[in-house]
């Protein structure tokens, strides 16, 4: 069975869902003001899938993120300073700048990169399952993906063989509706992906990704299912970016309605939690303020990190080609 | 095919491939655009903008993130009489589909002894210098070009982009353009109506009588502007910019190399491995007798294309690289 959830665990969703906001509305500013150059992707709206999965992994547990990857990364432990450092290109963030917003990674906590390529994450996490097993280790693999990277090849071949194998392995797909500009009924003709899942032999489980504490309780089955030896389970989260798919515009967007948007603005995932948080008398609203006034500092810590930081060397350009 | 009576006007390269592409879907009855956020958004550097509302949903079609189904859609298409243009959103993709590259787009024509007719258009946007890392970024044009049965050009200007787009949805073999991302703000004459620049012709940009500079794609630019430092130092360069890579016109080359005796290949792509090494070869194939130096290449170096804007900066070649390596080429 899945860990009992206790205080202490809702209370880490909600500070690592308010950790993921601040520090991407904050490195979107910076990109639109031309600090951090290149594009983002940001997680903005998502927070309670990293949250409610990565609570339940040690840093052996393996994850693989996508081109939306900088919550996946802070939820798994992320600090700030490498990590802005990273976006800036500098020689002290996570990849010494050779990565950037779509390859940031750390090994170290088990986070086998954000990813550039649509689709690219799932075979990747499948053969850290296969390792996993191989290795004689009990840790799983979780590879999150959008519903747009649901129609890849890739992440049917995957599947097939992570079922077929009964290898340890989540596939979470973050359902927010869109890839890119294009809405989930114009590149699919079905409405869960969790569908999907029936056809490679694994469950497919639909939960509401606005809820970290629903994310929690269903992430924690498949994960402890795949420990068990069990096999992949399809856990598809629906949810929805607030913002356009690279920046920080949000409304007036051609693609898709004000209204819309408002809708699930009005389901953002972080006040759920604090209203729940605050109804149970686990934390109060100025508690919670307080969180994010001191998670608010701490990103400003590792903005100026990133920005005092060096560029990397010119010799770096040729180091880390070959091992 | 009658041509229009060609009107000079400025066009950005962007909109240079947009007006190729009109034409097209206007002379040809049985061509139309498939591709990710072609139709709706205009594809997300926006060189479509504007078809769907002229041409309506029969002729732009967005699809799924699926680039190996969308290619495949391109090659069943064409062998049964459509003439497809495919959109793959950055060259970087082409990894996603090169089975039906490689296999069968390529190949379908030779193995059926000549029994199927392969005109697909592929558009697909290369380049780095836009701090888009190691997986948005890259020229790989040799891969193409490596493979018998695919011709590939490399439009430097929006002239260049609307007249190849043109000579290539024409053209009944499949046809890679590679564009450049970095070049898209960059204006220059377009005519209006259809016309054509052949495949397999070089362009003599700039005629020179003592060294010879092939250059290809954005590069031409760079090349450009080095040969203009150059001309400071008594070097009176001859920019080539062969404009299709495949087949490639070694006439051109090798004519201008007689003359001048010294000779540069250039390109954004990695040197090792490059088309530069082709041409290269070629050169002293046909003109060994009269060069006066080896041949000299310029390419990225031997990496992945890297994410820091100073390390980026380092990547790409441009104008001060090709002038030091022609220095030391030329002991200047
Ligand atoms: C192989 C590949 N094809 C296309 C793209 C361009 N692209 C980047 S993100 C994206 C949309 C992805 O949609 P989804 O998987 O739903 O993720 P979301 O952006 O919604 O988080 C596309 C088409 C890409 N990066 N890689
Ligand atoms: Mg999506």
């Amino acid at each position: 069975m899945t860990d009992a959830l206790t205080d202490a665990i809702v209370l880490d969703m909600h500070r690592c869902m308010v950790r993921i906001r601040i520090f991407e509305e904050t490195a979107g500013k910076l990109m639109e003001d031309g600090r951090i150059p290149g594009a983002l992707h940001l997680y903005v709206g998502q927070e309670a899938v990293a949250a409610g999965v990565m609570v339940h992994l040690s840093n052996e547990d393996w994850i693989t993120s996508t081109h939306r990857g900088h919550g996946h990364l802070i939820a798994k432990g992320g600090e700030f300073d490498r990590m802005f450092a990273e976006l800036y290109g500098k020689a002290t963030g996570y990849c010494k700048g050779k990565g950037g917003s779509m390859h940031i990674c750390n090994m170290e906590l088990g986070m086998l990169g954000a990813n550039g390529i649509v689709g690219g994450g799932p075979p990747i996490a499948v053969g850290a399952a296969f390792s996993n097993r191989f290795r004689k280790t009990d840790r799983v693999a979780c590879t999150f993906f959008g519903d747009g990277a649901s129609n890849e090849g890739a992440f049917h071949e995957a599947a097939n063989m992570a079922a077929l194998f009964k290898l340890p392995v989540i596939f979470v797909c973050e359902n927010n509706g869109y890839g890119e500009f294009t809405a989930q009924a114009n590149h699919q003709a079905i409405v869960d992906v969790a569908d999907r899942a029936a056809g490679y032999g694994m469950p497919g489980v639909v939960v509401d990704g606005m809820d970290a504490v629903a994310v929690y309780e269903a992430a924690g089955e498949a994960i402890e299912r795949a420990r068990r030896g069990n096999g992949p389970t399809l856990l598809e989260c629906k949810t929805y970016r607030f913002y356009d798919h690279v920046g920080v515009r949000g409304m007036g967007l051609s693609y898709r309605s004000d209204e819309e948007v408002e809708y699930w603005r009005r389901r953002d995932p972080i006040p759920l939690l604090e209203r729940h948080l605050a109804e149970q008398g686990i934390l109060s609203a100025e508690a919670a303020k307080a969180i994010h006034d001191e998670i608010t500092r701490d990103v400003q810590a590792g903005v100026e990190y990133a920005e005092s930081s060096p560029m990397p060397d010119p010799d770096a350009l040729l180091e880390d080609v070959y091992a | 095919m009658a041509e229009a009576s060609p009107q000079p006007r400025n066009l950005p390269y962007v909109a240079a491939i947009t007006d190729g592409v009109r034409e097209v879907l206007k002379e040809q009855d049985n061509a139309f655009v498939i591709g990710e956020d072609v139709a709706g958004a205009g594809s997300v550097y926006g060189y479509y903008k504007g078809l769907l509302d002229e041409f309506g949903p029969e002729r732009i079609y967005d699809t799924p993130i699926s680039e190996e189904g969308i290619m495949g859609i391109g090659v069943g298409a064409a062998a049964t009489g459509c003439r497809p243009i495919v959109d793959i959103m950055f060259m970087d993709f082409i990894g996603e589909c090169m089975d039906e590259i490689a296999n069968q787009l390529a190949k379908m024509r030779y193995m059926f002894g000549g029994h199927a007719r392969l005109p697909v258009t592929v558009l697909t946007m290369a380049g780095a210098g836009a701090s888009l890392a190691a997986q948005h970024s890259q020229s790989l044009e040799a891969w193409l070009c490596h493979l018998p049965g695919l011709k590939v050009v490399m439009p430097a200007t929006p002239y260049d982009a609307k007249g190849l787009i043109i000579a290539a949805a024409r053209d009944d073999n499949p046809v890679f353009v590679v564009l450049n991302k970095v070049s898209l703000a960059m204006t220059g004459e377009v005519p209006e109506g259809a016309y054509e620049i052949p495949l397999g012709q070089a362009n003599v940009v700039r005629p020179g009588n003592n060294y010879t500079i092939v250059a290809t794609g954005r590069m031409l630019h760079e090349a450009l502007k080095a040969a203009q430092t150059l001309s400071e130092l008594g070097i009176d360069s001859e920019v080539i910019d062969p404009r299709t890579l495949q087949p490639f016109d070694t006439a051109t080359v090798v004519e201008s190399v007689m003359k001048t005796h010294r000779v540069m290949v250039v390109h954004e792509a990695v040197r090792t491995g490059g088309v530069g090494a082709e041409i290269a070869a070629r050169i002293q194939e046909e003109a060994f007798d009269y060069l006066d130096a080896p041949v000299a290449r310029v390419g990225a170096p031997f990496s992945p294309v890297p994410f820091s804007p100073a390390l980026e900066a380092l990547y790409v070649p441009n104008a001060e690289r090709i002038v030091a390596e022609a220095r030391k080429q030329l002991g200047l």
